[in-house]
């Protein structure tokens, strides 16, 4: 299988971003080079093998459940670009 | 009660998607707060914000809260689990992705038992859990005014969820409030949630479908969201059946999408539909390595699991002798139980009589002044004063509630009103013989009909004689006098 164009304007807003129509086909090169990459992973071979959800060969270690973190409200509003009233301010979004 | 029914020749199908906010004092991965209702974004740090160089911590009390649940649902706990990124992009989800478990959720199974209608309408459904996955709460956008822009609050973003997703076996509305009920029943009863609905503690999304009666294959299916009670959960569920029903009979289709629940107008509305929503990009989050829980672990926390609403009402059942119906309902919620429990605790207690008050007069207190049992004006140990003075005679049923009535609205112990008020019943029966005497010189025709046969007007009678005792008499006693004196005695 190799990517059309179609298919990559939807993985590309997706992810929102805007593809120039200029760059689409040096894109979908790379993209289909990707794929075929990743097709090595059809080797009936592998079949029995059970995913691997990490490569670390190590386990999650658990935190106790206490509060930690104090209020750092201001420092961390500091970076933000609009705010009010403790509200980070963003571009209106209706769903 | 609801008028609705299923029209012929259409089964319904529904499955459930719960989602309930863990318990802990600290977010699923970072240490920062997780009370309800501080200032906007006191509780937010770091690794909330989805900060660049952050690394996600997991919280030690969510797996173990999630896991009660799947030990309280006979459900299996994974050995292993593993969490993934599910991406979107929305302003109240700032790492751009939400960290769950898609591929190997920590709860994997288990069934759900509920009993719908009464009686003999009575019928018991196991409704199967899929799974039940850890995930991370987002913020919250408000779309107020903020010069045209939208203010997010992010003390919500991290908090520990758990994701219960059940089997479409639910057939009616009734099945799935009953299902609902129960998993908030449990949660609560394991601790692990605080149930608040309103809150957003606990919400539920409805998948449903119809489909012509025989038919093999589900119909289209809408999930249905917003719905923040369980009377909501009904009317929104019944609202989709109708709606997808009325759509098939006149030749349309059901098209595949979320629907909001609007309860002002009762109605749903398209939020969005399917065709790119699903594209979530799942991937294993890197961030995070697997968990890995064992059996030793497992069986300490099954050690901990309190006694659960089905054994709660089978031992209420045998050790009480109450109905089936009357241990369902006690055992319902846990805070209802623990009132229960507390009034019977009571030496001499007598069961029946505290579930009838339980159910009854508590029940209607609450829902007069709409608010839950733990806050009820009248404490569990001033019922069981209140009973106690019932059983010894002190009080009929009837004055009892006038005393009900009085703690609930003045409060004050039970034998100060009784006391101040002149509630105590006349149980003496010297006095109750001359009353009875009085009422009879006073009745001579109805004597002679009633001994000539008339049994029926021994209720006259019986009447006549507590309207003299201003209803205090001890209706017992009334009764044996009476029989005596109209026998001849």
């Amino acid at each position: 299988m190799s990517l059309t164009n179609d298919q990559l304007q939807t993985v590309a807003h997706l992810a929102r971003i805007a593809v120039e129509p200029e760059w689409t086909e040096a894109l979908r090169s790379d993209i289909n080079g990707i794929l075929d990459q990743a097709r090595r992973l059809d080797d009936p071979r592998l079949n029995d093998l059970e995913p691997m959800a990490h490569p670390l060969d190590q386990v999650q270690r658990l935190r106790p459940d206490s509060v930690t973190e104090t209020d750092q409200r201001e420092t961390l509003m500091d970076g933000a670009p609009a705010h009010e009233q403790g509200l980070f301010l963003v571009p209106k979004v209706i769903e | 009660m609801s008028q609705f029914a299923i029209p012929s020749g259409w089964e319904v199908v529904i499955g459930l998607e719960i989602h309930a906010q863990l318990a802990t004092r600290s977010k699923i991965f970072s240490g920062a707060s997780t009370a309800f209702g501080a200032e906007p974004n006191a509780q937010a740090c770091a690794v909330d914000l989805g900060l660049p160089g952050v690394l996600p911590v997991l919280n030690e009390g969510a797996v173990r809260m999630a896991s009660l649940f799947g030990l309280a649902i006979d459900a299996e706990i994974s050995r292993v689990s593993s969490f993934d990124r599910k991406n979107y992009f929305y302003p109240d989800l700032p790492k751009g992705y939400q960290t769950t478990q898609l591929a190997r959720p920590i709860v994997v199974g288990g069934s759900v038992t509920v009993t719908t209608g009464e009686g003999k309408k009575a019928g018991e459904h196991t409704i199967r859990v899929t799974r039940a996955h850890l995930e991370e709460d987002a913020g919250k956008s408000l779309h107020e005014d903020f010069h045209g822009m939208t203010g997010i609050d992010l003390n919500r973003a991290g908090t520990p969820l758990i994701e219960i997703v059940s089997e479409p076996d639910m057939r009616n509305p009734e099945q799935a409030v009953a299902y609902a009920r129960k998993v908030h029943a449990i949660v609560q009863y394991l601790g692990i949630c605080d149930g608040n609905m309103q809150e957003g503690s606990f919400r539920v999304d409805a998948n449903v479908s119809v489909r012509p009666e025989g038919d093999e294959k589900l119909g289209t299916r809408t999930e249905v969201k917003n719905v923040n009670s369980f009377r909501f959960l009904q009317r929104a569920i019944e609202f989709e059946i109708e709606r997808q029903i009325d759509l098939l009979e006149t030749g349309g289709e059901v098209v595949q999408a979320t629907r909001l629940y609007d309860p002002d107008r009762d109605e749903t509305r398209l939020m969005r539909t399917k065709e790119e929503a699903d594209d979530y990009r799942y991937f294993p989050c890197p961030d995070l390595l697997p968990v890995v829980v064992d059996d030793e672990t497992i069986e300490s926390w099954r050690a901990e699991l309190p006694e659960l609403p089905d054994a709660k009402a089978e031992r209420y059942q045998s050790e009480y002798g109450l109905s089936a119906y009357d241990a369902g309902v006690l055992t319902s919620s846990r805070a209802t139980a623990e009132y229960f429990e507390a009034v019977v605790a009571r030496e001499g207690a007598d069961a029946k009589l505290a579930a009838n008050w339980v159910m009854g007069e508590v029940a209607a207190l609450l829902n007069r002044l709409e608010c839950e049992i733990g806050a009820c004006p009248v404490p569990a140990d001033k019922l069981a004063d209140l009973l106690e003075r019932i059983a010894d005679g002190t009080l009929s049923n009837k004055l009892g509630r006038e005393v009900f009535e009085a703690l609930a609205e003045q409060g004050g112990s039970v034998d100060e009103i009784i006391e101040a008020r002149g509630l105590k019943q006349i149980s003496d029966t010297g006095a109750i013989e001359a009353m009875v005497d009085e009422v009879i010189a006073a009745n001579p025709g109805q004597v002679e009909a009633y001994r000539g046969g008339k049994d029926k007007l021994f209720g006259f009678f019986v009447g006549q004689v507590m309207k003299a005792a201003k209803g205090k008499a001890n209706p017992q006693a009334v009764n044996d006098v009476l029989k005596r004196r109209l026998a001849g005695d």
